[in-house]
């Protein structure tokens, strides 16, 4: 179609100007505009990539450049797959991706459910409640760790407050059981908006008539919530889970400033664990390997989730 | 709900919308609590900031922000007497701590640093992505699902799996705490949000302006430039905020890859330290400042936010 237009415009130009369109061909054009972004692409994302394969077969440490570096073949890999450590770091990631999402769907999906009554100050209210995920995540789990202070925290006082537990007994950082809480609380309160505006825009996409209908059919409230709001609504509760899934998973700057991993290791998720080995230890090698784990487990969930949003597109 | 209410069966019942704001209103002012904080805490002193409960009610006072832009020196009572006048308020408040103000703090410099990063990735990003997005969304481009998905992907990487080769590369090219490095590396993260979200916006703009002004004697390149551009102005601001938030915001990288010249004000606001531990005040204040830039925008763009945070999936 775009060449047939291309053509009939040729015809109906005069010369001089038939040149002029011809000057870049579409094809060549196209090539022209996308060409720079593959090749910074390529740059900066592929060729450290295929960088990071090499090292992950090596024994290299970057702090060490002048050493001799040895081809150790998949004994980077068999030892991770080994790793204590690096069972409990997935394993703390799990605890910590799950109950965010779970949270995270549970209130968002409600806030949404509730906004969507179209209350007065609706939109008002809406924008006040997505303000913490426009903000950064370092920089606000940072002043995070002075609300989670024992004592002076406004967190602990709160919860003090309201439990009657002396405010000096709250130590959500320092305490094993309540750290690996400390981070899903943030991270909730944080993401919980997002989940509710892609929720929002899926409630809002059901369209009237299909309650007036089950409104004519006598349909109970309980119903139509179970039978037209949620079934609706799952392509776009499904989009928000797998997004906050892939960025879970990869979550490093929250935790790091709010805890850094401890104490021990109780908040150690799987990215605090890779730049502990490889900007601490400076297992250059070893932590290649896991990163290049890593991003395999993420490029699967990425690939679930353009389906899925293929899916929702499809709508 | 009644099947007699005057405009449509469906409409939510009163009572049911009071419910509903009521949850929705207190919802909204306990999770703007922690911000609140933050920007009173901007405005106690170190001994305030500590109290013991927590003080609501408070004499508001600038050290915080005195603290934040200065570095300080302890010195004897005589030696700030025979000082003479102070010279600010700054200067006055300090040395009612028996300090003295020694020099600039590196907020300043972090602070600028951020910005010269965010907005000339920014600019990068909206660019190639522009280009990008113009070309998938109106040639025949081979294996595009592919390259999208490809451009797409990218993004997913965790960040300090980026960071570990990125590093070794910076390093032997000497990009390592430089700004353009920076510039760079949040470029590339930058553009696959770029590409796909002004993909979107510009598919929804007809090709038949851009056919229309061929017939009139237009190059393509010329059509693209009188005519998309000038349509896709919104969609392209709007990706431009969302980059800029991004960069703005963006921890791992600048952590793990600048130390100083370049570092950015996110990996230096956590380290501003006072006596004796954490400088909250002064913290707080760095936080509240580095923040308002974004709540602004956040405001400003608030109708094109859901199409922003899910790639130009879910459009309203």
């Amino acid at each position: 179609m775009l060449n047939r237009t291309a053509d009939s415009v040729a015809r109906a130009t005069p010369e001089s100007l038939a040149r002029k369109v011809r000057g870049i061909s579409d094809k060549g054009l196209a090539w022209l505009f996308i060409s720079p972004t593959i090749l910074l692409l390529l740059a900066i994302n592929i060729f450290p990539l295929f960088w990071a394969i090499y090292l992950s077969f090596t024994n290299y440490r970057a702090n060490r450049p002048n050493e001799v570096v040895k081809n150790v073949g998949l004994a980077n890999y068999r030892r991770i797959l080994g790793d204590q450590d690096i069972w409990i770091a997935m394993q703390t990631t799990a605890h910590f991706v799950f109950w965010t999402i779970l949270l995270q769907t549970l209130i968002g999906f409600t806030l949404a459910w509730l906004i969507d009554r179209k209350f007065r100050g609706h939109a008002f209210w809406t924008t006040i409640i997505l303000v913490p995920m426009m903000l950064s995540p370092a920089v606000v789990g940072n002043f995070w760790r002075f609300l989670y202070e024992p004592q002076i925290g406004l967190f602990a006082y709160a919860i003090s407050f309201v439990s009657g537990i002396p405010a000096t007994q709250i130590g959500m950082l320092s305490n094993v059981s309540l750290a690996p809480w400390s981070i899903v609380i943030v991270d909730t309160w944080m993401w919980t908006p997002y989940v509710m505006l892609i929720c929002l825009a899926g409630l809002r996409s059901i369209p009237e008539y299909i309650y007036e209908a089950a409104e004519v059919d006598r349909a109970s409230n309980w119903r139509q919530f179970w039978s037209i709001t949620l079934p609706m609504a799952l392509p776009f509760i499904m989009l928000a889970v797998l997004f906050r899934g892939i960025e879970n998973f990869k979550m490093f700057d929250m935790v790091n400033l709010l805890t850094g991993g401890g104490p021990g290791s109780t908040t150690e998720v799987a990215s605090i664990t890779l730049k502990r080995q490889a900007f601490e230890s400076w297992r250059t090698g070893y932590s290649s390997a896991f990163a290049i784990i890593l991003f395999v487990a993420v490029f699967g969930l990425a690939n679930i989730y353009v389906k899925a949003l293929n899916k929702v597109k499809q709508r | 709900m009644s099947l007699t209410s005057a405009h449509s069966v469906v409409a939510p019942s009163a009572t049911s919308k009071r419910v509903a704001g009521t949850i929705i209103v207190l919802y909204a002012l306990i999770s703007i609590v922690p911000l609140l904080w933050i920007f009173a805490t901007s405005f106690k002193t170190p001994p305030d900031s500590i109290a013991y409960p927590p003080k609501i009610l408070f004499q508001p006072s600038i050290e915080g922000y005195c603290n934040l832009f200065s570095t300080r020196t302890r010195q004897t009572p005589e030696y700030i007497n025979s000082l003479g006048p102070a010279t600010g308020v700054c200067d006055e408040t300090v040395r009612k701590r028996n300090m003295v103000i020694a020099g600039p703090s590196n907020f300043m410099p972090r602070f600028v640093n951020s910005l010269i990063i965010a907005f000339g990735s920014t600019f990068c990003a909206v660019f190639l992505g522009t280009l990008s997005a113009y070309g998938f969304s109106r040639f025949k481009v081979p294996l595009a699902d592919d390259l999208l998905f490809f451009i797409l992907s990218t993004r997913m990487m965790p960040p300090i799996a980026v960071a570990i080769p990125i590093y070794l590369m910076y390093r032997e090219l000497g990009l390592s705490d430089t700004a353009l490095g920076m510039i760079l590396l949040y470029t590339a993260v930058n553009v696959s949000l770029a590409v796909w979200l002004l993909k979107g916006f510009i598919d929804e703009i007809p090709r038949e302006y851009e056919e229309a002004a061929m017939i009139d004697g237009y190059t393509r390149l010329q059509a693209f430039w009188r005519t998309v551009l000038p349509q896709a102005t919104t969609g392209i601001a709007a990706t431009a905020i969302f980059c800029l938030i991004f960069a703005w915001n963006e921890y791992a990288f600048a952590a793990l890859l600048t130390s100083g010249t370049a570092q950015t004000a996110p990996p230096f606001i956590p380290t501003i330290i006072g006596e004796g531990g954490q400088d909250w005040p002064a913290v707080a204040a760095g936080t509240t400042i580095f923040l308002v830039p974004i709540l602004v925008f956040t405001i400003l763009l608030r109708k094109q936010l859901l199409r922003g945070i899910t790639f130009g999936a879910v459009r309203k």
